[in-house]
Formats: structure tokens, sequence, C-alpha cells
């Protein structure tokens, strides 16, 4: 099964390789990561999206708690949250068919955040669904190429961590 | 007072209490070196290499409880270190390593003796460090004692840049750690805790298996008074050897794959596991789907991630063993004054009984050729147990580990997890050095004495008088006999062809050289050696080569499918030599 976890870090240089050296050390899958800096500018979230059963996922869990750098792991899939990706994607769709192409992009609620003749790169946030669904429906159009950010994620307010 | 860093690192080593280093000196740590120079309260022990130090750190360690310390310089000095850091790593024990780095501006530049040591060591260190400023260093090396002596012990490394050594700042000695992510759990779960009680008074078949944890958190009082408050058995892996008497009626010596027929019975057989500081091995469980089929398990270990990691448990209690255990003896008192236990244990414990004298751990005693279980069996005696026993890997370990019964916690140094040949005679080595007057042995093979054997040297100039009994059967023995039973007797580069004269290369470096080749010679060389107090010794026992360790588990087997060799003689003809 998938795990959105959601790992509090000490904001030092060297953390980032512990937990991806944990992961391929023991062999789990990170399926996305992204770091940033919270409000205490010592401190770094981690969002990791990661697979596997009950007893890969809890020593996964014990594993990054094991690290000294780690200060906190919460295990998001387990509790109500929000999950967010964004995602570029540069389009280059048939003059006939550019309508069509910023119309959905309408519709998602995305933007078109850079053009050229030939070509479209759409903005578009939201979750994990929403994303592959936008890719799914811009694929006939012609995708030249797409990033994604890999998903964050926050416990929705009130729920107990 | 402003100080170079190089003095701050000595000025923390004092303050953590430490009289020894080992170490090797080059050109990024001379600063440090010299303040080692005429320092009064450090030695620092040279070694010949940079891997023996931190052996020696960690036979120190393991032999003392307090942290062994290593001292290298850059590059290839650091990299040197990383088998005996593993090796720590694996098997839980408490040391720093400090290592020289090239000064930071030049860090990333692949500037003369430059590795990557804090990225080399990251997976087999339980923390390491890079100090970036001389003003962070007291506070790095505080908490580099703190992580590894704390908690479930393991190695850090500190990578120490020339020029923040060469760095002068104002040396101040935090008198507390703080590090948020890391709080060791010590105090078992109570509500658990009550659950184990209740558990062992039901339970008809209890075992106990002890593992290296309970030498760690110094629990050998709490664990006898629960063994023989419960009259519940007592097996002790490789690791926990010296958690309990090896001669106690309760003790059954080692499970898993060379384990006591016994004590693998008494697994495969018991309704109640009471784990306490073991992992779990695979070398311990066997197939792991057919391990203890019909026991509730209790697991008591201070690290969480032990738990669950390799076999269900029914009962877990994150926490240190001492306190646990403690813990549960007391409510087993206040509970259940009245049960009456031998009653309870009486058809569980005479089961086992029958198990010991159906296999005890034997072998053939030959009149023409030394047995290797003779040898060690031999220095068992005429040490009447009182020796710091350190072992290499392979068939001699495991001859160490099944007729050598300690008695005591700290006196078994063997790289059980990573199994590093090698370890065993620098490890001793470091045993030595804190227990000048205490019998040292380590029981070697002819295959892993040459992994370290430049030692001698140390051990000559330092007059450490180790004891080192080669079982020398001109083979890699265990490769042997994995080739034997299991390869078709296609000894593929198993034979080590030229043995080089053990004799000789000890008097070579001044030691002391013996040889027995025949039965009647194994005692006078032992005692021989014995009276050797100023310089080490080697013995050198021509063995028989054909010798197998058993009983044995075949990779992939279950642990109570076992095999016991060549079918006996008639009982009469076989002279057993089972150790009472």
């Amino acid at each position: 099964m998938r795990h959105t976890i959601s790992v509090l870090v000490e904001n030092k240089f060297g953390v980032l390789t512990r937990v991806a050296g944990l992961f391929s050390g023991r062999g789990y899958n990170i399926e996305s990561l992204s770091v940033g800096e919270t409000i205490d500018p010592q401190l770094s979230i981690m969002t990791i999206v990661t697979t596997g059963d009950d007893q890969i996922i809890e020593q996964i869990t014990k594993q990054l708690n094991k690290l000294i750098d780690v200060i906190k792991v919460v295990d998001l899939t387990e509790i109500d949250h929000v999950e967010r990706e964004m995602v570029l994607v540069k389009v280059a769709p048939k003059q006939e068919d550019k309508a069509e192409v910023l119309r959905l992009t309408e519709i998602f609620r995305g933007r078109v955040v850079d053009s050229s003749p030939r070509t479209y790169t759409v903005e578009i946030t939201g979750d994990e669904k929403k994303i592959e669904a936008f890719i799914e429906l811009m694929k006939p159009f012609g995708i030249k190429e797409f990033v994604r950010t890999g998903k964050i994620a926050i416990a929705r307010e009130g729920v107990k961590k | 007072m402003k100080m170079l860093g190089a003095q701050i690192v000595i000025e923390c080593l004092k303050k953590e209490g430490v009289k020894h280093i080992f170490g090797y000196p080059g050109g990024v740590v001379l600063n440090i070196f010299d303040f080692l120079y005429d320092d009064k309260d450090i030695q620092l022990i040279l070694t010949r290499h940079e891997q023996g130090a931190v052996h020696a750190a960690d036979g120190y360690a393991r032999s003392t409880g307090k942290p062994g310390v290593a001292l290298v310089t850059s590059g290839p000095g650091a990299t040197n270190t990383v088998t005996g850091i593993a090796t720590a790593y694996m098997d839980s024990i408490p040391i720093i390593v400090f290592s020289g780095q090239v000064p930071t501006k030049l860090i990333g530049n692949d500037a003369f003796q430059e590795a990557d040591i804090v990225g080399i060591t990251r997976p087999c260190t339980k923390h390491n460090y890079l100090v970036k400023d001389v003003k962070d260093l007291a506070r790095i090396i505080r908490e580099a004692f703190y992580i590894a002596t704390s908690g479930r012990p393991g190695p850090v490394l500190i990578d120490l840049p020339k020029d923040v050594t060469s760095d002068k700042t104002q040396f101040v000695w935090p008198e507390h750690v703080s590090l948020r992510g890391y709080n060791p759990k010590y105090e078992g779960n109570k509500w658990m805790i009550k659950q184990a009680a209740h558990a062992i008074q039901k339970a008809k078949r209890a075992v106990i298996i002890a593992g290296g944890g309970v030498i760690h958190s110094a629990a050998t009082k709490e664990l006898k008074e629960l063994a023989e408050y419960t009259q519940i058995p007592v097996i002790m892996t490789l690791m926990g050897l010296g958690a309990f008497p090896g001669t106690h009626k309760l003790a059954l010596g080692m499970p898993g794959m060379h384990g006591s027929y016994y004590a693998n019975m008494a697994i495969q057989n018991s309704d109640l596991l009471i784990a306490v500081g073991m992992r779990f091995d695979d070398r311990v469980t066997g197939r792991i789907n057919d391990f203890a089929p019909h026991a509730k398990i209790i697991h008591i270990d201070i690290d969480p991630s032990s738990i669950r990691k390799n076999v269900r448990v029914d009962i877990p209690i994150v926490g240190d063993a001492r306190r646990v255990l403690k813990g549960l003896v007391n409510v087993l008192k206040e509970e259940e004054a009245k049960n009456q236990w031998d009653e309870i244990r009486k058809a569980w414990l005479k089961q086992i009984n029958k198990w010991k004298k159906e296999h005890p751990l034997s072998y053939e005693y030959d009149e023409n050729v030394i047995k290797p279980q003779f040898v060690v069996e031999k220095l068992y005696e005429l040490t009447k147990g009182d020796a710091i026993v350190a072992t290499e890997v392979g068939q001699n370990q495991m001859w160490a580990a099944q007729f050598f019964k300690l008695s005591r916690p700290r006196s078994w140094l063997t790289s059980g997890g990573l199994g590093t040949m090698g370890y065993g005679f620098p490890a001793a080595m470091g045993a030595q050095v804190a227990h000048p007057d205490k019998t040292v042995i380590d029981i070697a093979g002819d295959g892993s004495i040459q992994m370290n054997i430049q030692e001698l040297a140390t051990c000559v100039l330092y007059k450490l008088p180790v004891k080192v009994a080669i079982l020398n059967n001109g083979y890699l023995g265990m490769v042997r006999q994995w080739q034997e039973l299991f390869f078709k007797e296609r000894y593929s580069y198993s034979h080590l062809d030229t043995v080089p004269d053990f004799v000789k290369v000890a008097e070579a470096y001044g030691a002391v050289g013996l040889r027995a080749e025949h039965p009647s010679e194994v005692e006078p060389v032992i005692k021989e050696a014995l009276k050797v107090k100023d310089r080490p010794v080697f013995m050198d026992f021509i063995v028989d080569w054909k010798e197998k360790v058993f009983p044995m588990v075949p990779a992939g087997a279950a642990i109570h499918e076992m095999m016991f060799g060549e079918e006996k003689k008639s009982k009469k003809e076989q002279k057993l030599r089972a150790v009472k």
C-alpha cells in the first residue's frame, strides 16, 4: 500500500542523504520526496511517498525515527490530511487544438505560465488524481515534457498526530 | 581561555575520562598528535594498521563497557577504519573514531589523501559528523560520546578538517547534551511488563533467549534472578555469551546454525519465548516461517526497530533490558508469591535434560591428531575459565563459542553481526590494554590471524601478553566445511596452500612462538604460554583439517533440522567430551 510520510528533520547539510540512504540501503522504495524549510528555519519537512506492506512501513517509520537528525515522523496516510502536488506540462498542440488546451486548463484551474509559437506550459496544482487526469487529457495534444514536484502534505487542523 | 582545535579534542577526551586511544598518525592529524606527545593523562597505542586500531578500540569497549577511541588520518587512514566501524555497528559497540580531513577549503577538490569518510561511513555508524567550525567542536565531541554510549550503543565518527583543529576558540565544555531528535526510551511500558508477567505465569514451556543487549545494559544479575526465580532455561546468542553463567544448570548454550541441539529443540517446542536484547538474526532463526512455531514471543529491546523486524512479536517491550527485567521480576514476585515454579517447570526441564543427554555438544577425541575442540577445552580448563576470550571468524569462532563456557559478561569478544575475519587479535589487544593483568586469549584460525597479523608488533611494543591459539588446519575451515557438505567436496580456493611458519613469524616480531603437533603437546604448550607475561604468544596447533563444526543447521533449514556429522561409533568406543 502507498503511504505518505511526513518527516520533520534538522535543517542541516547531509540530512537528505541520511534519509535517502536509509531507503536505498534497506531496499525501500521512494516514489516521491519533497523537502522544504518550515516556519522554524532550523527545521525542514520532508514529504515522502513510499509503498510497502504494514511491516515494511513500520520498519521505515522506526528506522527514520532512529536517525539522530529526525525529530518526528508522521504517517499521514492514517490520518485526515490535505495533499498537493504541482506539475508543469509543456504541450505542443496543433493550431486547431489550442483553444481546447486552454479550455481544459481553465477547467482544471490551471494557468499558462509560458507560451511560445508552438507550445504552452501549463501549471496545475492539485492532488495526485487531478494531476494525472490532466496529464492524460493532454496526451492526445502532444506533451513535449512535464515536471512534477512530488507530493507535499499536511494534517488537517484538529487532527491528533 | 582560547585553545587550538587540536587541544580541544584532547581536553574533551579527558573530560570524557578517556585514558587510551588507539591510532596512527598522518598529515592532517599531526597537530593533534603533537598535543599527545607529552600528554600525561592519555596514552596513544600506536597500532600497525588503522583497522587494528578500530578493532582494538572495539575490544577495549566490549571488555570494559566504556567507549573505545581511535584516531586516524584522512584518506586511506580513514577508509581503513571502515571494516572496524561496520563491525562495531553490527554488534552495537560504543566507539568514537576521529578521522583527520583535508582543510575545509579543499574538501571536494580531490585533494591529497582526501576521502568522503562521512559519506562512506554514513550507513555503518550510529551517527557521524563533519566539523566545519572549531566553535562546534566541543559540543560535537560531547554529543558523539553521548550518542555512542546511550540507547542502543554504536560507533560514531567525527571528521576533523585540518583547519578546524588548527583554528582557535574559547573552550567551553557543554554540561548537557540536548538533541531533540534523540531520546532513547529506557523504561519499559508498565502494562506490557504486566502482560509479559502473565504470559510467564501461564507458560509451561518457557525459554529465555539473551542477546548482547543484556551485556550492554549490565542486566546479568536481573537475568539470573528472573531465570532462577521462574526456573526458565536460558539460551544465549553468540553476542549474549557470558550474560548468564555457561555452567549453570539452566544454561542451554547457543541457538541457531551451530547452536546446541537442546537450545534449538527448546525453542522449537517452547510455548513462550522471552527474547531479551537480541534481534532474531537469520543465523539464530534459520527458516523464519518455522521458527518457534508454538511460542508466544515477548521481545524486550531498546531499539524499537528491532521489534517485529524479523519475527512476529506478541508482547513488545521497548526499553533497557536491565530495567525491564527488574520490573518483570518485581511484578512476578508481587503477583504470584505462591506460584510453584519448580512444579510448573518440572516436565519441561526434564524434557530439556533428555535432549541434553541425546545430543550433548561433543566431538570424537583422537589420540594421534589434535582436535580443535580439544584445544579450546584445554584452554578453558587451564585458565579455569578465567580469561577474556576473543575469536576470529569461522570454525574457530564456533568451537570457541561451544566449548569455552563463559561465566562472566564482557569476557567475550567476537564479531557476531559482520563476521569480520581479523577482528579477534586486535580486539584482544585492546582488551589487554584495558586489563593488563588478565589472561586474554584470541582463538584464531590460520586464515583469520593473517588478516591482522601486523599487530604482533604493537603487542610486542606495549608488552601486551595476548595469547593467540591458532587452530591451524591449512584451510579456510568453515568455507571448506560448506564445500564438503554442499559443494561435492570441490574445495575451490579454500586451501591456503602456503601457511607461514607461525612460530618463526612470532619470533621475528620479538614474540614467543610455540607449536603443538600432537595431542600430548597441547597442555604443555598452553601452560608455557600462560606463563608469559611480557609479550604476545603465538601457539600454533596443527589440528585435524577434516574436523567440522556440529551441530549444523544448513542454510534455509528450520533450526530443528540439524546435522550431527558422521554416524557415531558405538557409545563405548567414542569418548564424549561434553563439558560438564
